[in-house]
């Protein structure tokens, strides 16, 4: 089970006060009436699936009721950071990717 | 009978307390301090169960949590326990056990019988093999399957005791108290961080409790004491006994069972009888030791045949020696010590059987100086006898292991100690999706890299050293919190020599003829099993284990697993690191659940939620549905009523005079700020913008992909104030969704949501009189139909309460609901039906408000929608603004393409042709009942009701392309063989203009 910091309570609590609500920094579409079928789909339903490093949101439910953002590995479940909406991750795949030592993928 | 093999002195038993207990029916007798295993040794009790398979006699193996056969049951009536292990059951006066298999008995089965003639023809994959076809026939099959397998009985009457749980926080856990555990929690503890330590057994000490060696000077068991005393006296240190953590689980949260009373008889008699803790910590120390393997050869399974290391274990623990006459069969150094603890006890040892040529190590030389007779480069080949081993057949080996190089002779004896080697209990560091790495040097798996703030200590690293356990403990504790130490014990424990990997003694027949050899001693899994598995293509070590069953009983198959493995890898010439290991799942025992729910049964299974009147309710003797949490009135039945007469009286009630609901349920959103409009605007279909204070209107939530998710009606209470309504079970939903848009996307805009749902009480009253009832009630608010319009809203004077009064309808008849705070709900709710005795007021339940509802075609949200359904598919279109700036949420979805389709699933009313016809809710629609099946499903039946004000069946239902064929019948096939026939029309049945809500 998840110990998730959240970033208004400023404290870390159990997942059982959290939902999970999807993918983070998926962005509503400015004007949707000027957007071909398509992109109004993608931004419907489509969702990346990644094995490793998501950026996801949470729902502090049971708190403070506030949506904040995840950073978490999806195979080991570490969470790496968490941050406040509308704020950018600091760690990603490619910044670990970077961080990770040369030869290291051999 | 006596205890046979009962020492005079020694172990940690009390024989100033003696105890008695029963066993398969006979009384036996055992001490303070024993287990239900050594007891029934000590009484020289042999067979205590019957396998899994092929019912073949089993007796004790080991003398924990890794024991495969003696699974019991214990006490009698409700507070029965089905299969727990033997081996973990303290000893209580009056104990009550019992096989938990075998008839007639275990000492002659039957079933053994059928073992023995159909065990050739029980291979792997048996059951599948056998029972596949006909598939219908399976259920019966497997009720004899499971009788023959029998395992335990619960009771079925309710558990007499109760269980509960806890949540703790800790900067250190130190899982297992053995030497590891204790320098660990020891080394931690010092820092004043806060400690817990846990071990499964009644006593911590884990192998100090059965070792002849000294720590720091002390003899080891009475250092464990001392090293228990110490941790107890730390004010930082919660020392837990009889405690198992079962699971590991993510970010450091580990799971402990705590068995608090089961030691001290059938039923608790004070409080709880186990506990569940549920533990996060900073750090995890996994100090859980090692067990040892068994060895595979021919009937290797027959009582009296042992782990050589729970020999010892007996002996110096319980005082109790399991056998008069012992061959030691062992692949390395530890098999001796089991050697001479048996010489020491007094009984023969008839030799160490060793498969390695030149063994030289300390305790090699210590046994050879004690006269015991040793035979290196030899292996058992098989055991010998029936109900108990009488003899081992021994035969040299070569280097390797792999080959018989010379004639056997048999050795008579009545126990086989087995020393195969050790296997790291990694169980725990499996659990958070870390795989153990092979060792090749120790012969065994060991942790994998984790990503837990997790540290190892002692033989779960497979080091088996007393000093180097000590020694881990302590650097894993300073670690832990830390500190650096330097601390260090010596035991004198000189390095031992190298033990020999043999996972299956050859025997003269080739695996598949010679008799059994054991490697799964629960589920009955041969190495012949599982080379046949191999030769059937199974490759991956998961196939095996699902083909075979490896693994998959009680005891995870803590024995025989590295043996099953190695003869996998074998059988495919592949290293055991090529092939790997199945990983370990919690829970390293089992649990209860009792444990599991603790307090959570009955009533206080899931929180409910009462309304403020529902005293009344139940003071008039409401039937009551589950709504989400909430109880709400279902009907309320009168004396003699059937429902569907309590319904029929409802309804006809609120369609002649007046009928009241409890309406509190609903959910209740306060929305404020400058720019609650505009909110309201992006997030509903229609137009709010020119919504003036005192007007109430409904609105349609979407979902972004245009589907009808939630429904309600908003009342403007002031220009930057407004109150929403949501469906009872969509409240929090709702709430969460308003949220994320304001967080995630609108942040600019100025707007507050807050709950009231619970701050307000609700009463609805319907009919043709409730004008007349409010009336009585409120005399400074204009209620007449000029002053107060449908679908306005006023606050003013109800009973004496400050109330809102909206004048909105659910039921198509002219309708008031007014909310006051949920404290006075009760009060206005007496006032209500005292001021409505003249019109025969007559409250009802959710039953009735859904066929009234369905009579006017109004929708429930997630009744006849389900995620699927635009508001054009609902015939709603006139709740869908087109003129609106913003896009609102669901808007761009219309012209998607499988949006915009013409034949899509349209909600429709639903005529029966029989008038006296109720179609069941959920028939599929089709067209033509008589096209060949699989039919054209056109749809399904959503809403389907009794109506008696118009005094037939009515329904509501998707239909494809439902709109355009208006008029058309439609089928619904029942499952009894009946086809339903019903017209298509408008959903609203009755009042098609409107009049009465609007009078």
């Amino acid at each position: 089970m998840h110990h998730i910091y959240c970033p208004y309570c400023e404290e870390t609590r159990e997942e059982e006060e959290y939902s999970y609500t999807g993918e983070a920094h998926i962005e509503r579409p400015k004007d949707p009436a000027a957007i071909s079928d398509e992109a109004w789909a993608d931004y419907l339903f489509f969702r990346s699936n990644p094995r490793g490093i998501h950026h996801e949101m949470w729902y502090h439910a049971a708190g403070c009721r506030r949506y904040f953002n995840v950073t978490r590995n999806t195979q080991s479940y570490q969470i790496h950071e968490t941050y406040k909406m509308g704020e950018l991750p600091t760690i990603t795949a490619a910044s670990l990717d970077q961080a990770a030592p040369q030869g290291d993928a051999s | 009978m006596s205890q046979v093999n009962r020492l005079a002195t020694g172990g940690r038993i009390d024989r100033s307390k003696p105890m008695s207990f029963s066993f398969n029916g006979k009384t036996y007798h055992g001490f303070d301090g024993d287990t239900l295993a050594s007891a029934l040794l000590a009484n020289g009790v042999g067979i205590v169960g019957r396998s899994f398979k092929y019912s073949r006699a089993r007796g004790i193996l080991g003398h924990g949590a890794e024991e495969p056969n003696a699974l019991m049951q214990l006490h009698t009536g409700n507070a029965a326990v089905p299969n727990p292990r033997a081996t973990q059951v303290e000893l209580f006066d009056g104990l009550v056990s019992g096989s938990t298999n075998g008839w007639p008995s275990v000492e002659f089965d039957l079933m053994e019988w059928v073992g023995k003639m159909g065990g050739k023809m029980m291979p792997p994959g048996f059951y599948y093999k056998t029972f596949m076809a006909p598939q219908k026939m399976w259920m019966t099959y497997e009720k004899f399957i499971r009788k023959a397998a029998g395992f335990g009985k619960l009771s079925l009457a309710p558990d007499p005791d109760t269980y509960d749980k806890i949540n703790a926080h800790c900067d250190v856990i130190v899982v297992g108290a053995g030497p590891a555990g204790l320098t660990a929690a020891l080394e931690a503890g010092r820092s004043g961080k806060r400690v817990i330590i846990v071990d499964e057994q009644n006593e911590f000490g884990g192998t100090l409790l059965a070792n002849n060696q000294t720590v720091d000077g002390v003899d080891a068991a009475q250092w464990a004491q001392q090293a228990t005393a110490q941790l107890t006296d730390m004010s930082n240190v919660v020392v837990m006994p009889r405690t198992t953590a079962f699971g590991y689980y993510d970010h450091n949260f580990v799971c402990a069972l705590e068995r608090r009373t089961d030691h001290l008889g059938p039923v608790s008699t004070s409080g709880s009888r186990q506990r569940l803790h549920r533990i996060r910590a900073h750090q995890v120390i996994l100090a859980t030791g090692a067990i040892e393997r068994p060895l595979v050869f021919g009937n290797n399974d027959l009582p009296g045949i042992m782990l050589a290391n729970s020999v010892s274990t007996y002996i110096n623990r319980y005082a109790v020696v399991p056998g008069n006459r012992c061959v030691v069969m062992t692949t390395n150094d530890s098999g001796y010590q089991t050697a001479l603890d048996i010489q020491a006890a007094g009984r023969t040892v008839v030799a160490v059987v060793d498969s390695r040529h030149a063994p030289d190590g300390r305790l090699v030389q210590q046994a050879k100086a004690a006269g015991i007779e040793i035979m290196t480069g030899h292996g058992v080949t098989e055991a010998q006898g029936s109900k108990r081993v009488v003899g081992a057949i021994v035969a040299p080996l070569d280097e390797a292991g792999d080959t018989l190089t010379g004639p056997a002779k048999t050795l008579s004896c009545d126990l086989i100690a087995v020393a195969g080697g050790w296997s790291p209990v990694v169980h725990l560091s499996c659990h958070t999706g870390s795989r153990p790495v092979w060792q090749e040097d120790i012969a065994g798996f060991v942790p994998g890299p984790s990503i837990q703030n997790q540290h190892l200590a002692g033989a779960i690293t497979g080091d088996y050293k007393l000093s180097q356990a000590l020694n881990a403990g302590v650097q894993a504790g300073a670690a832990a919190v830390g500190v650096e130490s330097a601390h260090v014990f010596d035991c004198g424990d000189e390095s031992e020599g190298a033990a020999q990997a043999l996972y299956l003694i050859p025997h003269t027949k080739p695996v598949s003829r010679a008799p059994k050899q054991f490697v799964d001693f629960q589920n009955d899994v041969t190495a012949a099993g599982i080379e046949l598995a191999a030769r059937e293509g199974f490759q991956s070590i998961e196939h095996v284990k699902r083909y075979t069953a490896m693994g998959f009983g009680t005891d995870q198959g803590k024995t025989g697993n590295v043996n099953g493995m190695a003869i996998v890898a074998k059988t495919l010439n592949k290293s055991i690191a090529e092939t790997g290991t199945t990983i370990f799942r919690p829970a390293y025992t089992p649990v209860t659940f009792g444990a599991l729910g603790g307090r959570d049964v009955g009533v206080l299974l899931d929180p409910a939620r009462h309304t403020a009147m529902h005293p009344w309710h139940v003071a008039n003797g409401a039937k009551f549905e589950n709504v989400g949490q909430w109880k709400r009135p279902w009907y309320f039945p009168q004396q003699g009523e059937t429902m569907q007469q309590t319904l029929n009286r409802e309804c006809l009630a609120v369609r002649n005079s007046v009928g009241i609901l409890d309406a509190s349920t609903l959910g209740k959103i306060d929305i404020q700020g400058k720019d609650a409009r505009e909110f309201l605007n992006r997030v509903y279909t229609n137009a709010w913008s020119k919504l003036a204070p005192g007007k109430c209107r409904y609105g349609l939530m979407l979902k972004e992909d245009g589907m009808i998710f939630d429904d309600g009606v908003t009342a403007c209470l002031s220009d930057q104030h407004f109150l929403m309504t949501t469906t009872s079970g969509g409240a929090a939903a709702v709430l969460g969704w308003l949220e994320l848009w304001h967080q995630t996307e609108w942040p600019e805009l100025e707007v507050y949501f807050t709950s009231v749902t619970d701050q307000w009480a609700t009463c609805s009253f319907a009919g043709p009189n409730s004008r007349k009832v409010l009336e009585k009630l409120c005399t400074d608010v204009d209620l007449s139909a000029e002053a107060m319009k449908f679908m306005d809203y006023r606050e003013g004077t109800v009973a004496g309460i400050k109330a809102r009064i909206f004048r909105i309808s659910f039921t198509g008849e002219l309708s008031f609901e007014v909310n006051v705070p949920a404290d006075q709900g009760h009060y206005m709710w007496q006032k209500l039906m005292e001021a409505g005795e003249e019109f025969g007021i007559t409250p009802y339940g959710t039953e009735s408000m859904h066929v009234l509802r369905a009579e006017k075609g109004f929708i429930i949200a997630g009744q006849d929608t389900d995620g699927s359904m635009t508001p054009q598919d609902c015939l709603m279109g006139w709740a869908v603004s087109k003129t609106k700036s913003f896009s609102f949420l669901g808007e761009r979805s219309f012209s998607r393409p499988d949006t915009a389709r013409a034949d899509r699933k349209q909600l429709v009313g639903l005529k029966p042709i029989d008038p006296t016809v109720v179609i069941p809710e959920g028939s599929q629609i089709v067209m033509d009942p008589n096209q060949p099946i699989p039919m054209d499903m056109m749809g399904h039946v959503t809403s389907s009701y009794w109506s008696e004000c118009l005094g037939h069946g009515i329904a509501m239902g998707t239909v494809k392309g439902g709109c355009d064929r208006m008029g058309q019948t439609v089928y619904c096939p029942q499952a009894d063989g009946r086809v339903l026939a019903a017209q298509i029309c408008s959903p609203v049945f009755y009042d098609p203009k409107g009049d009465h809500h609007h009078d």
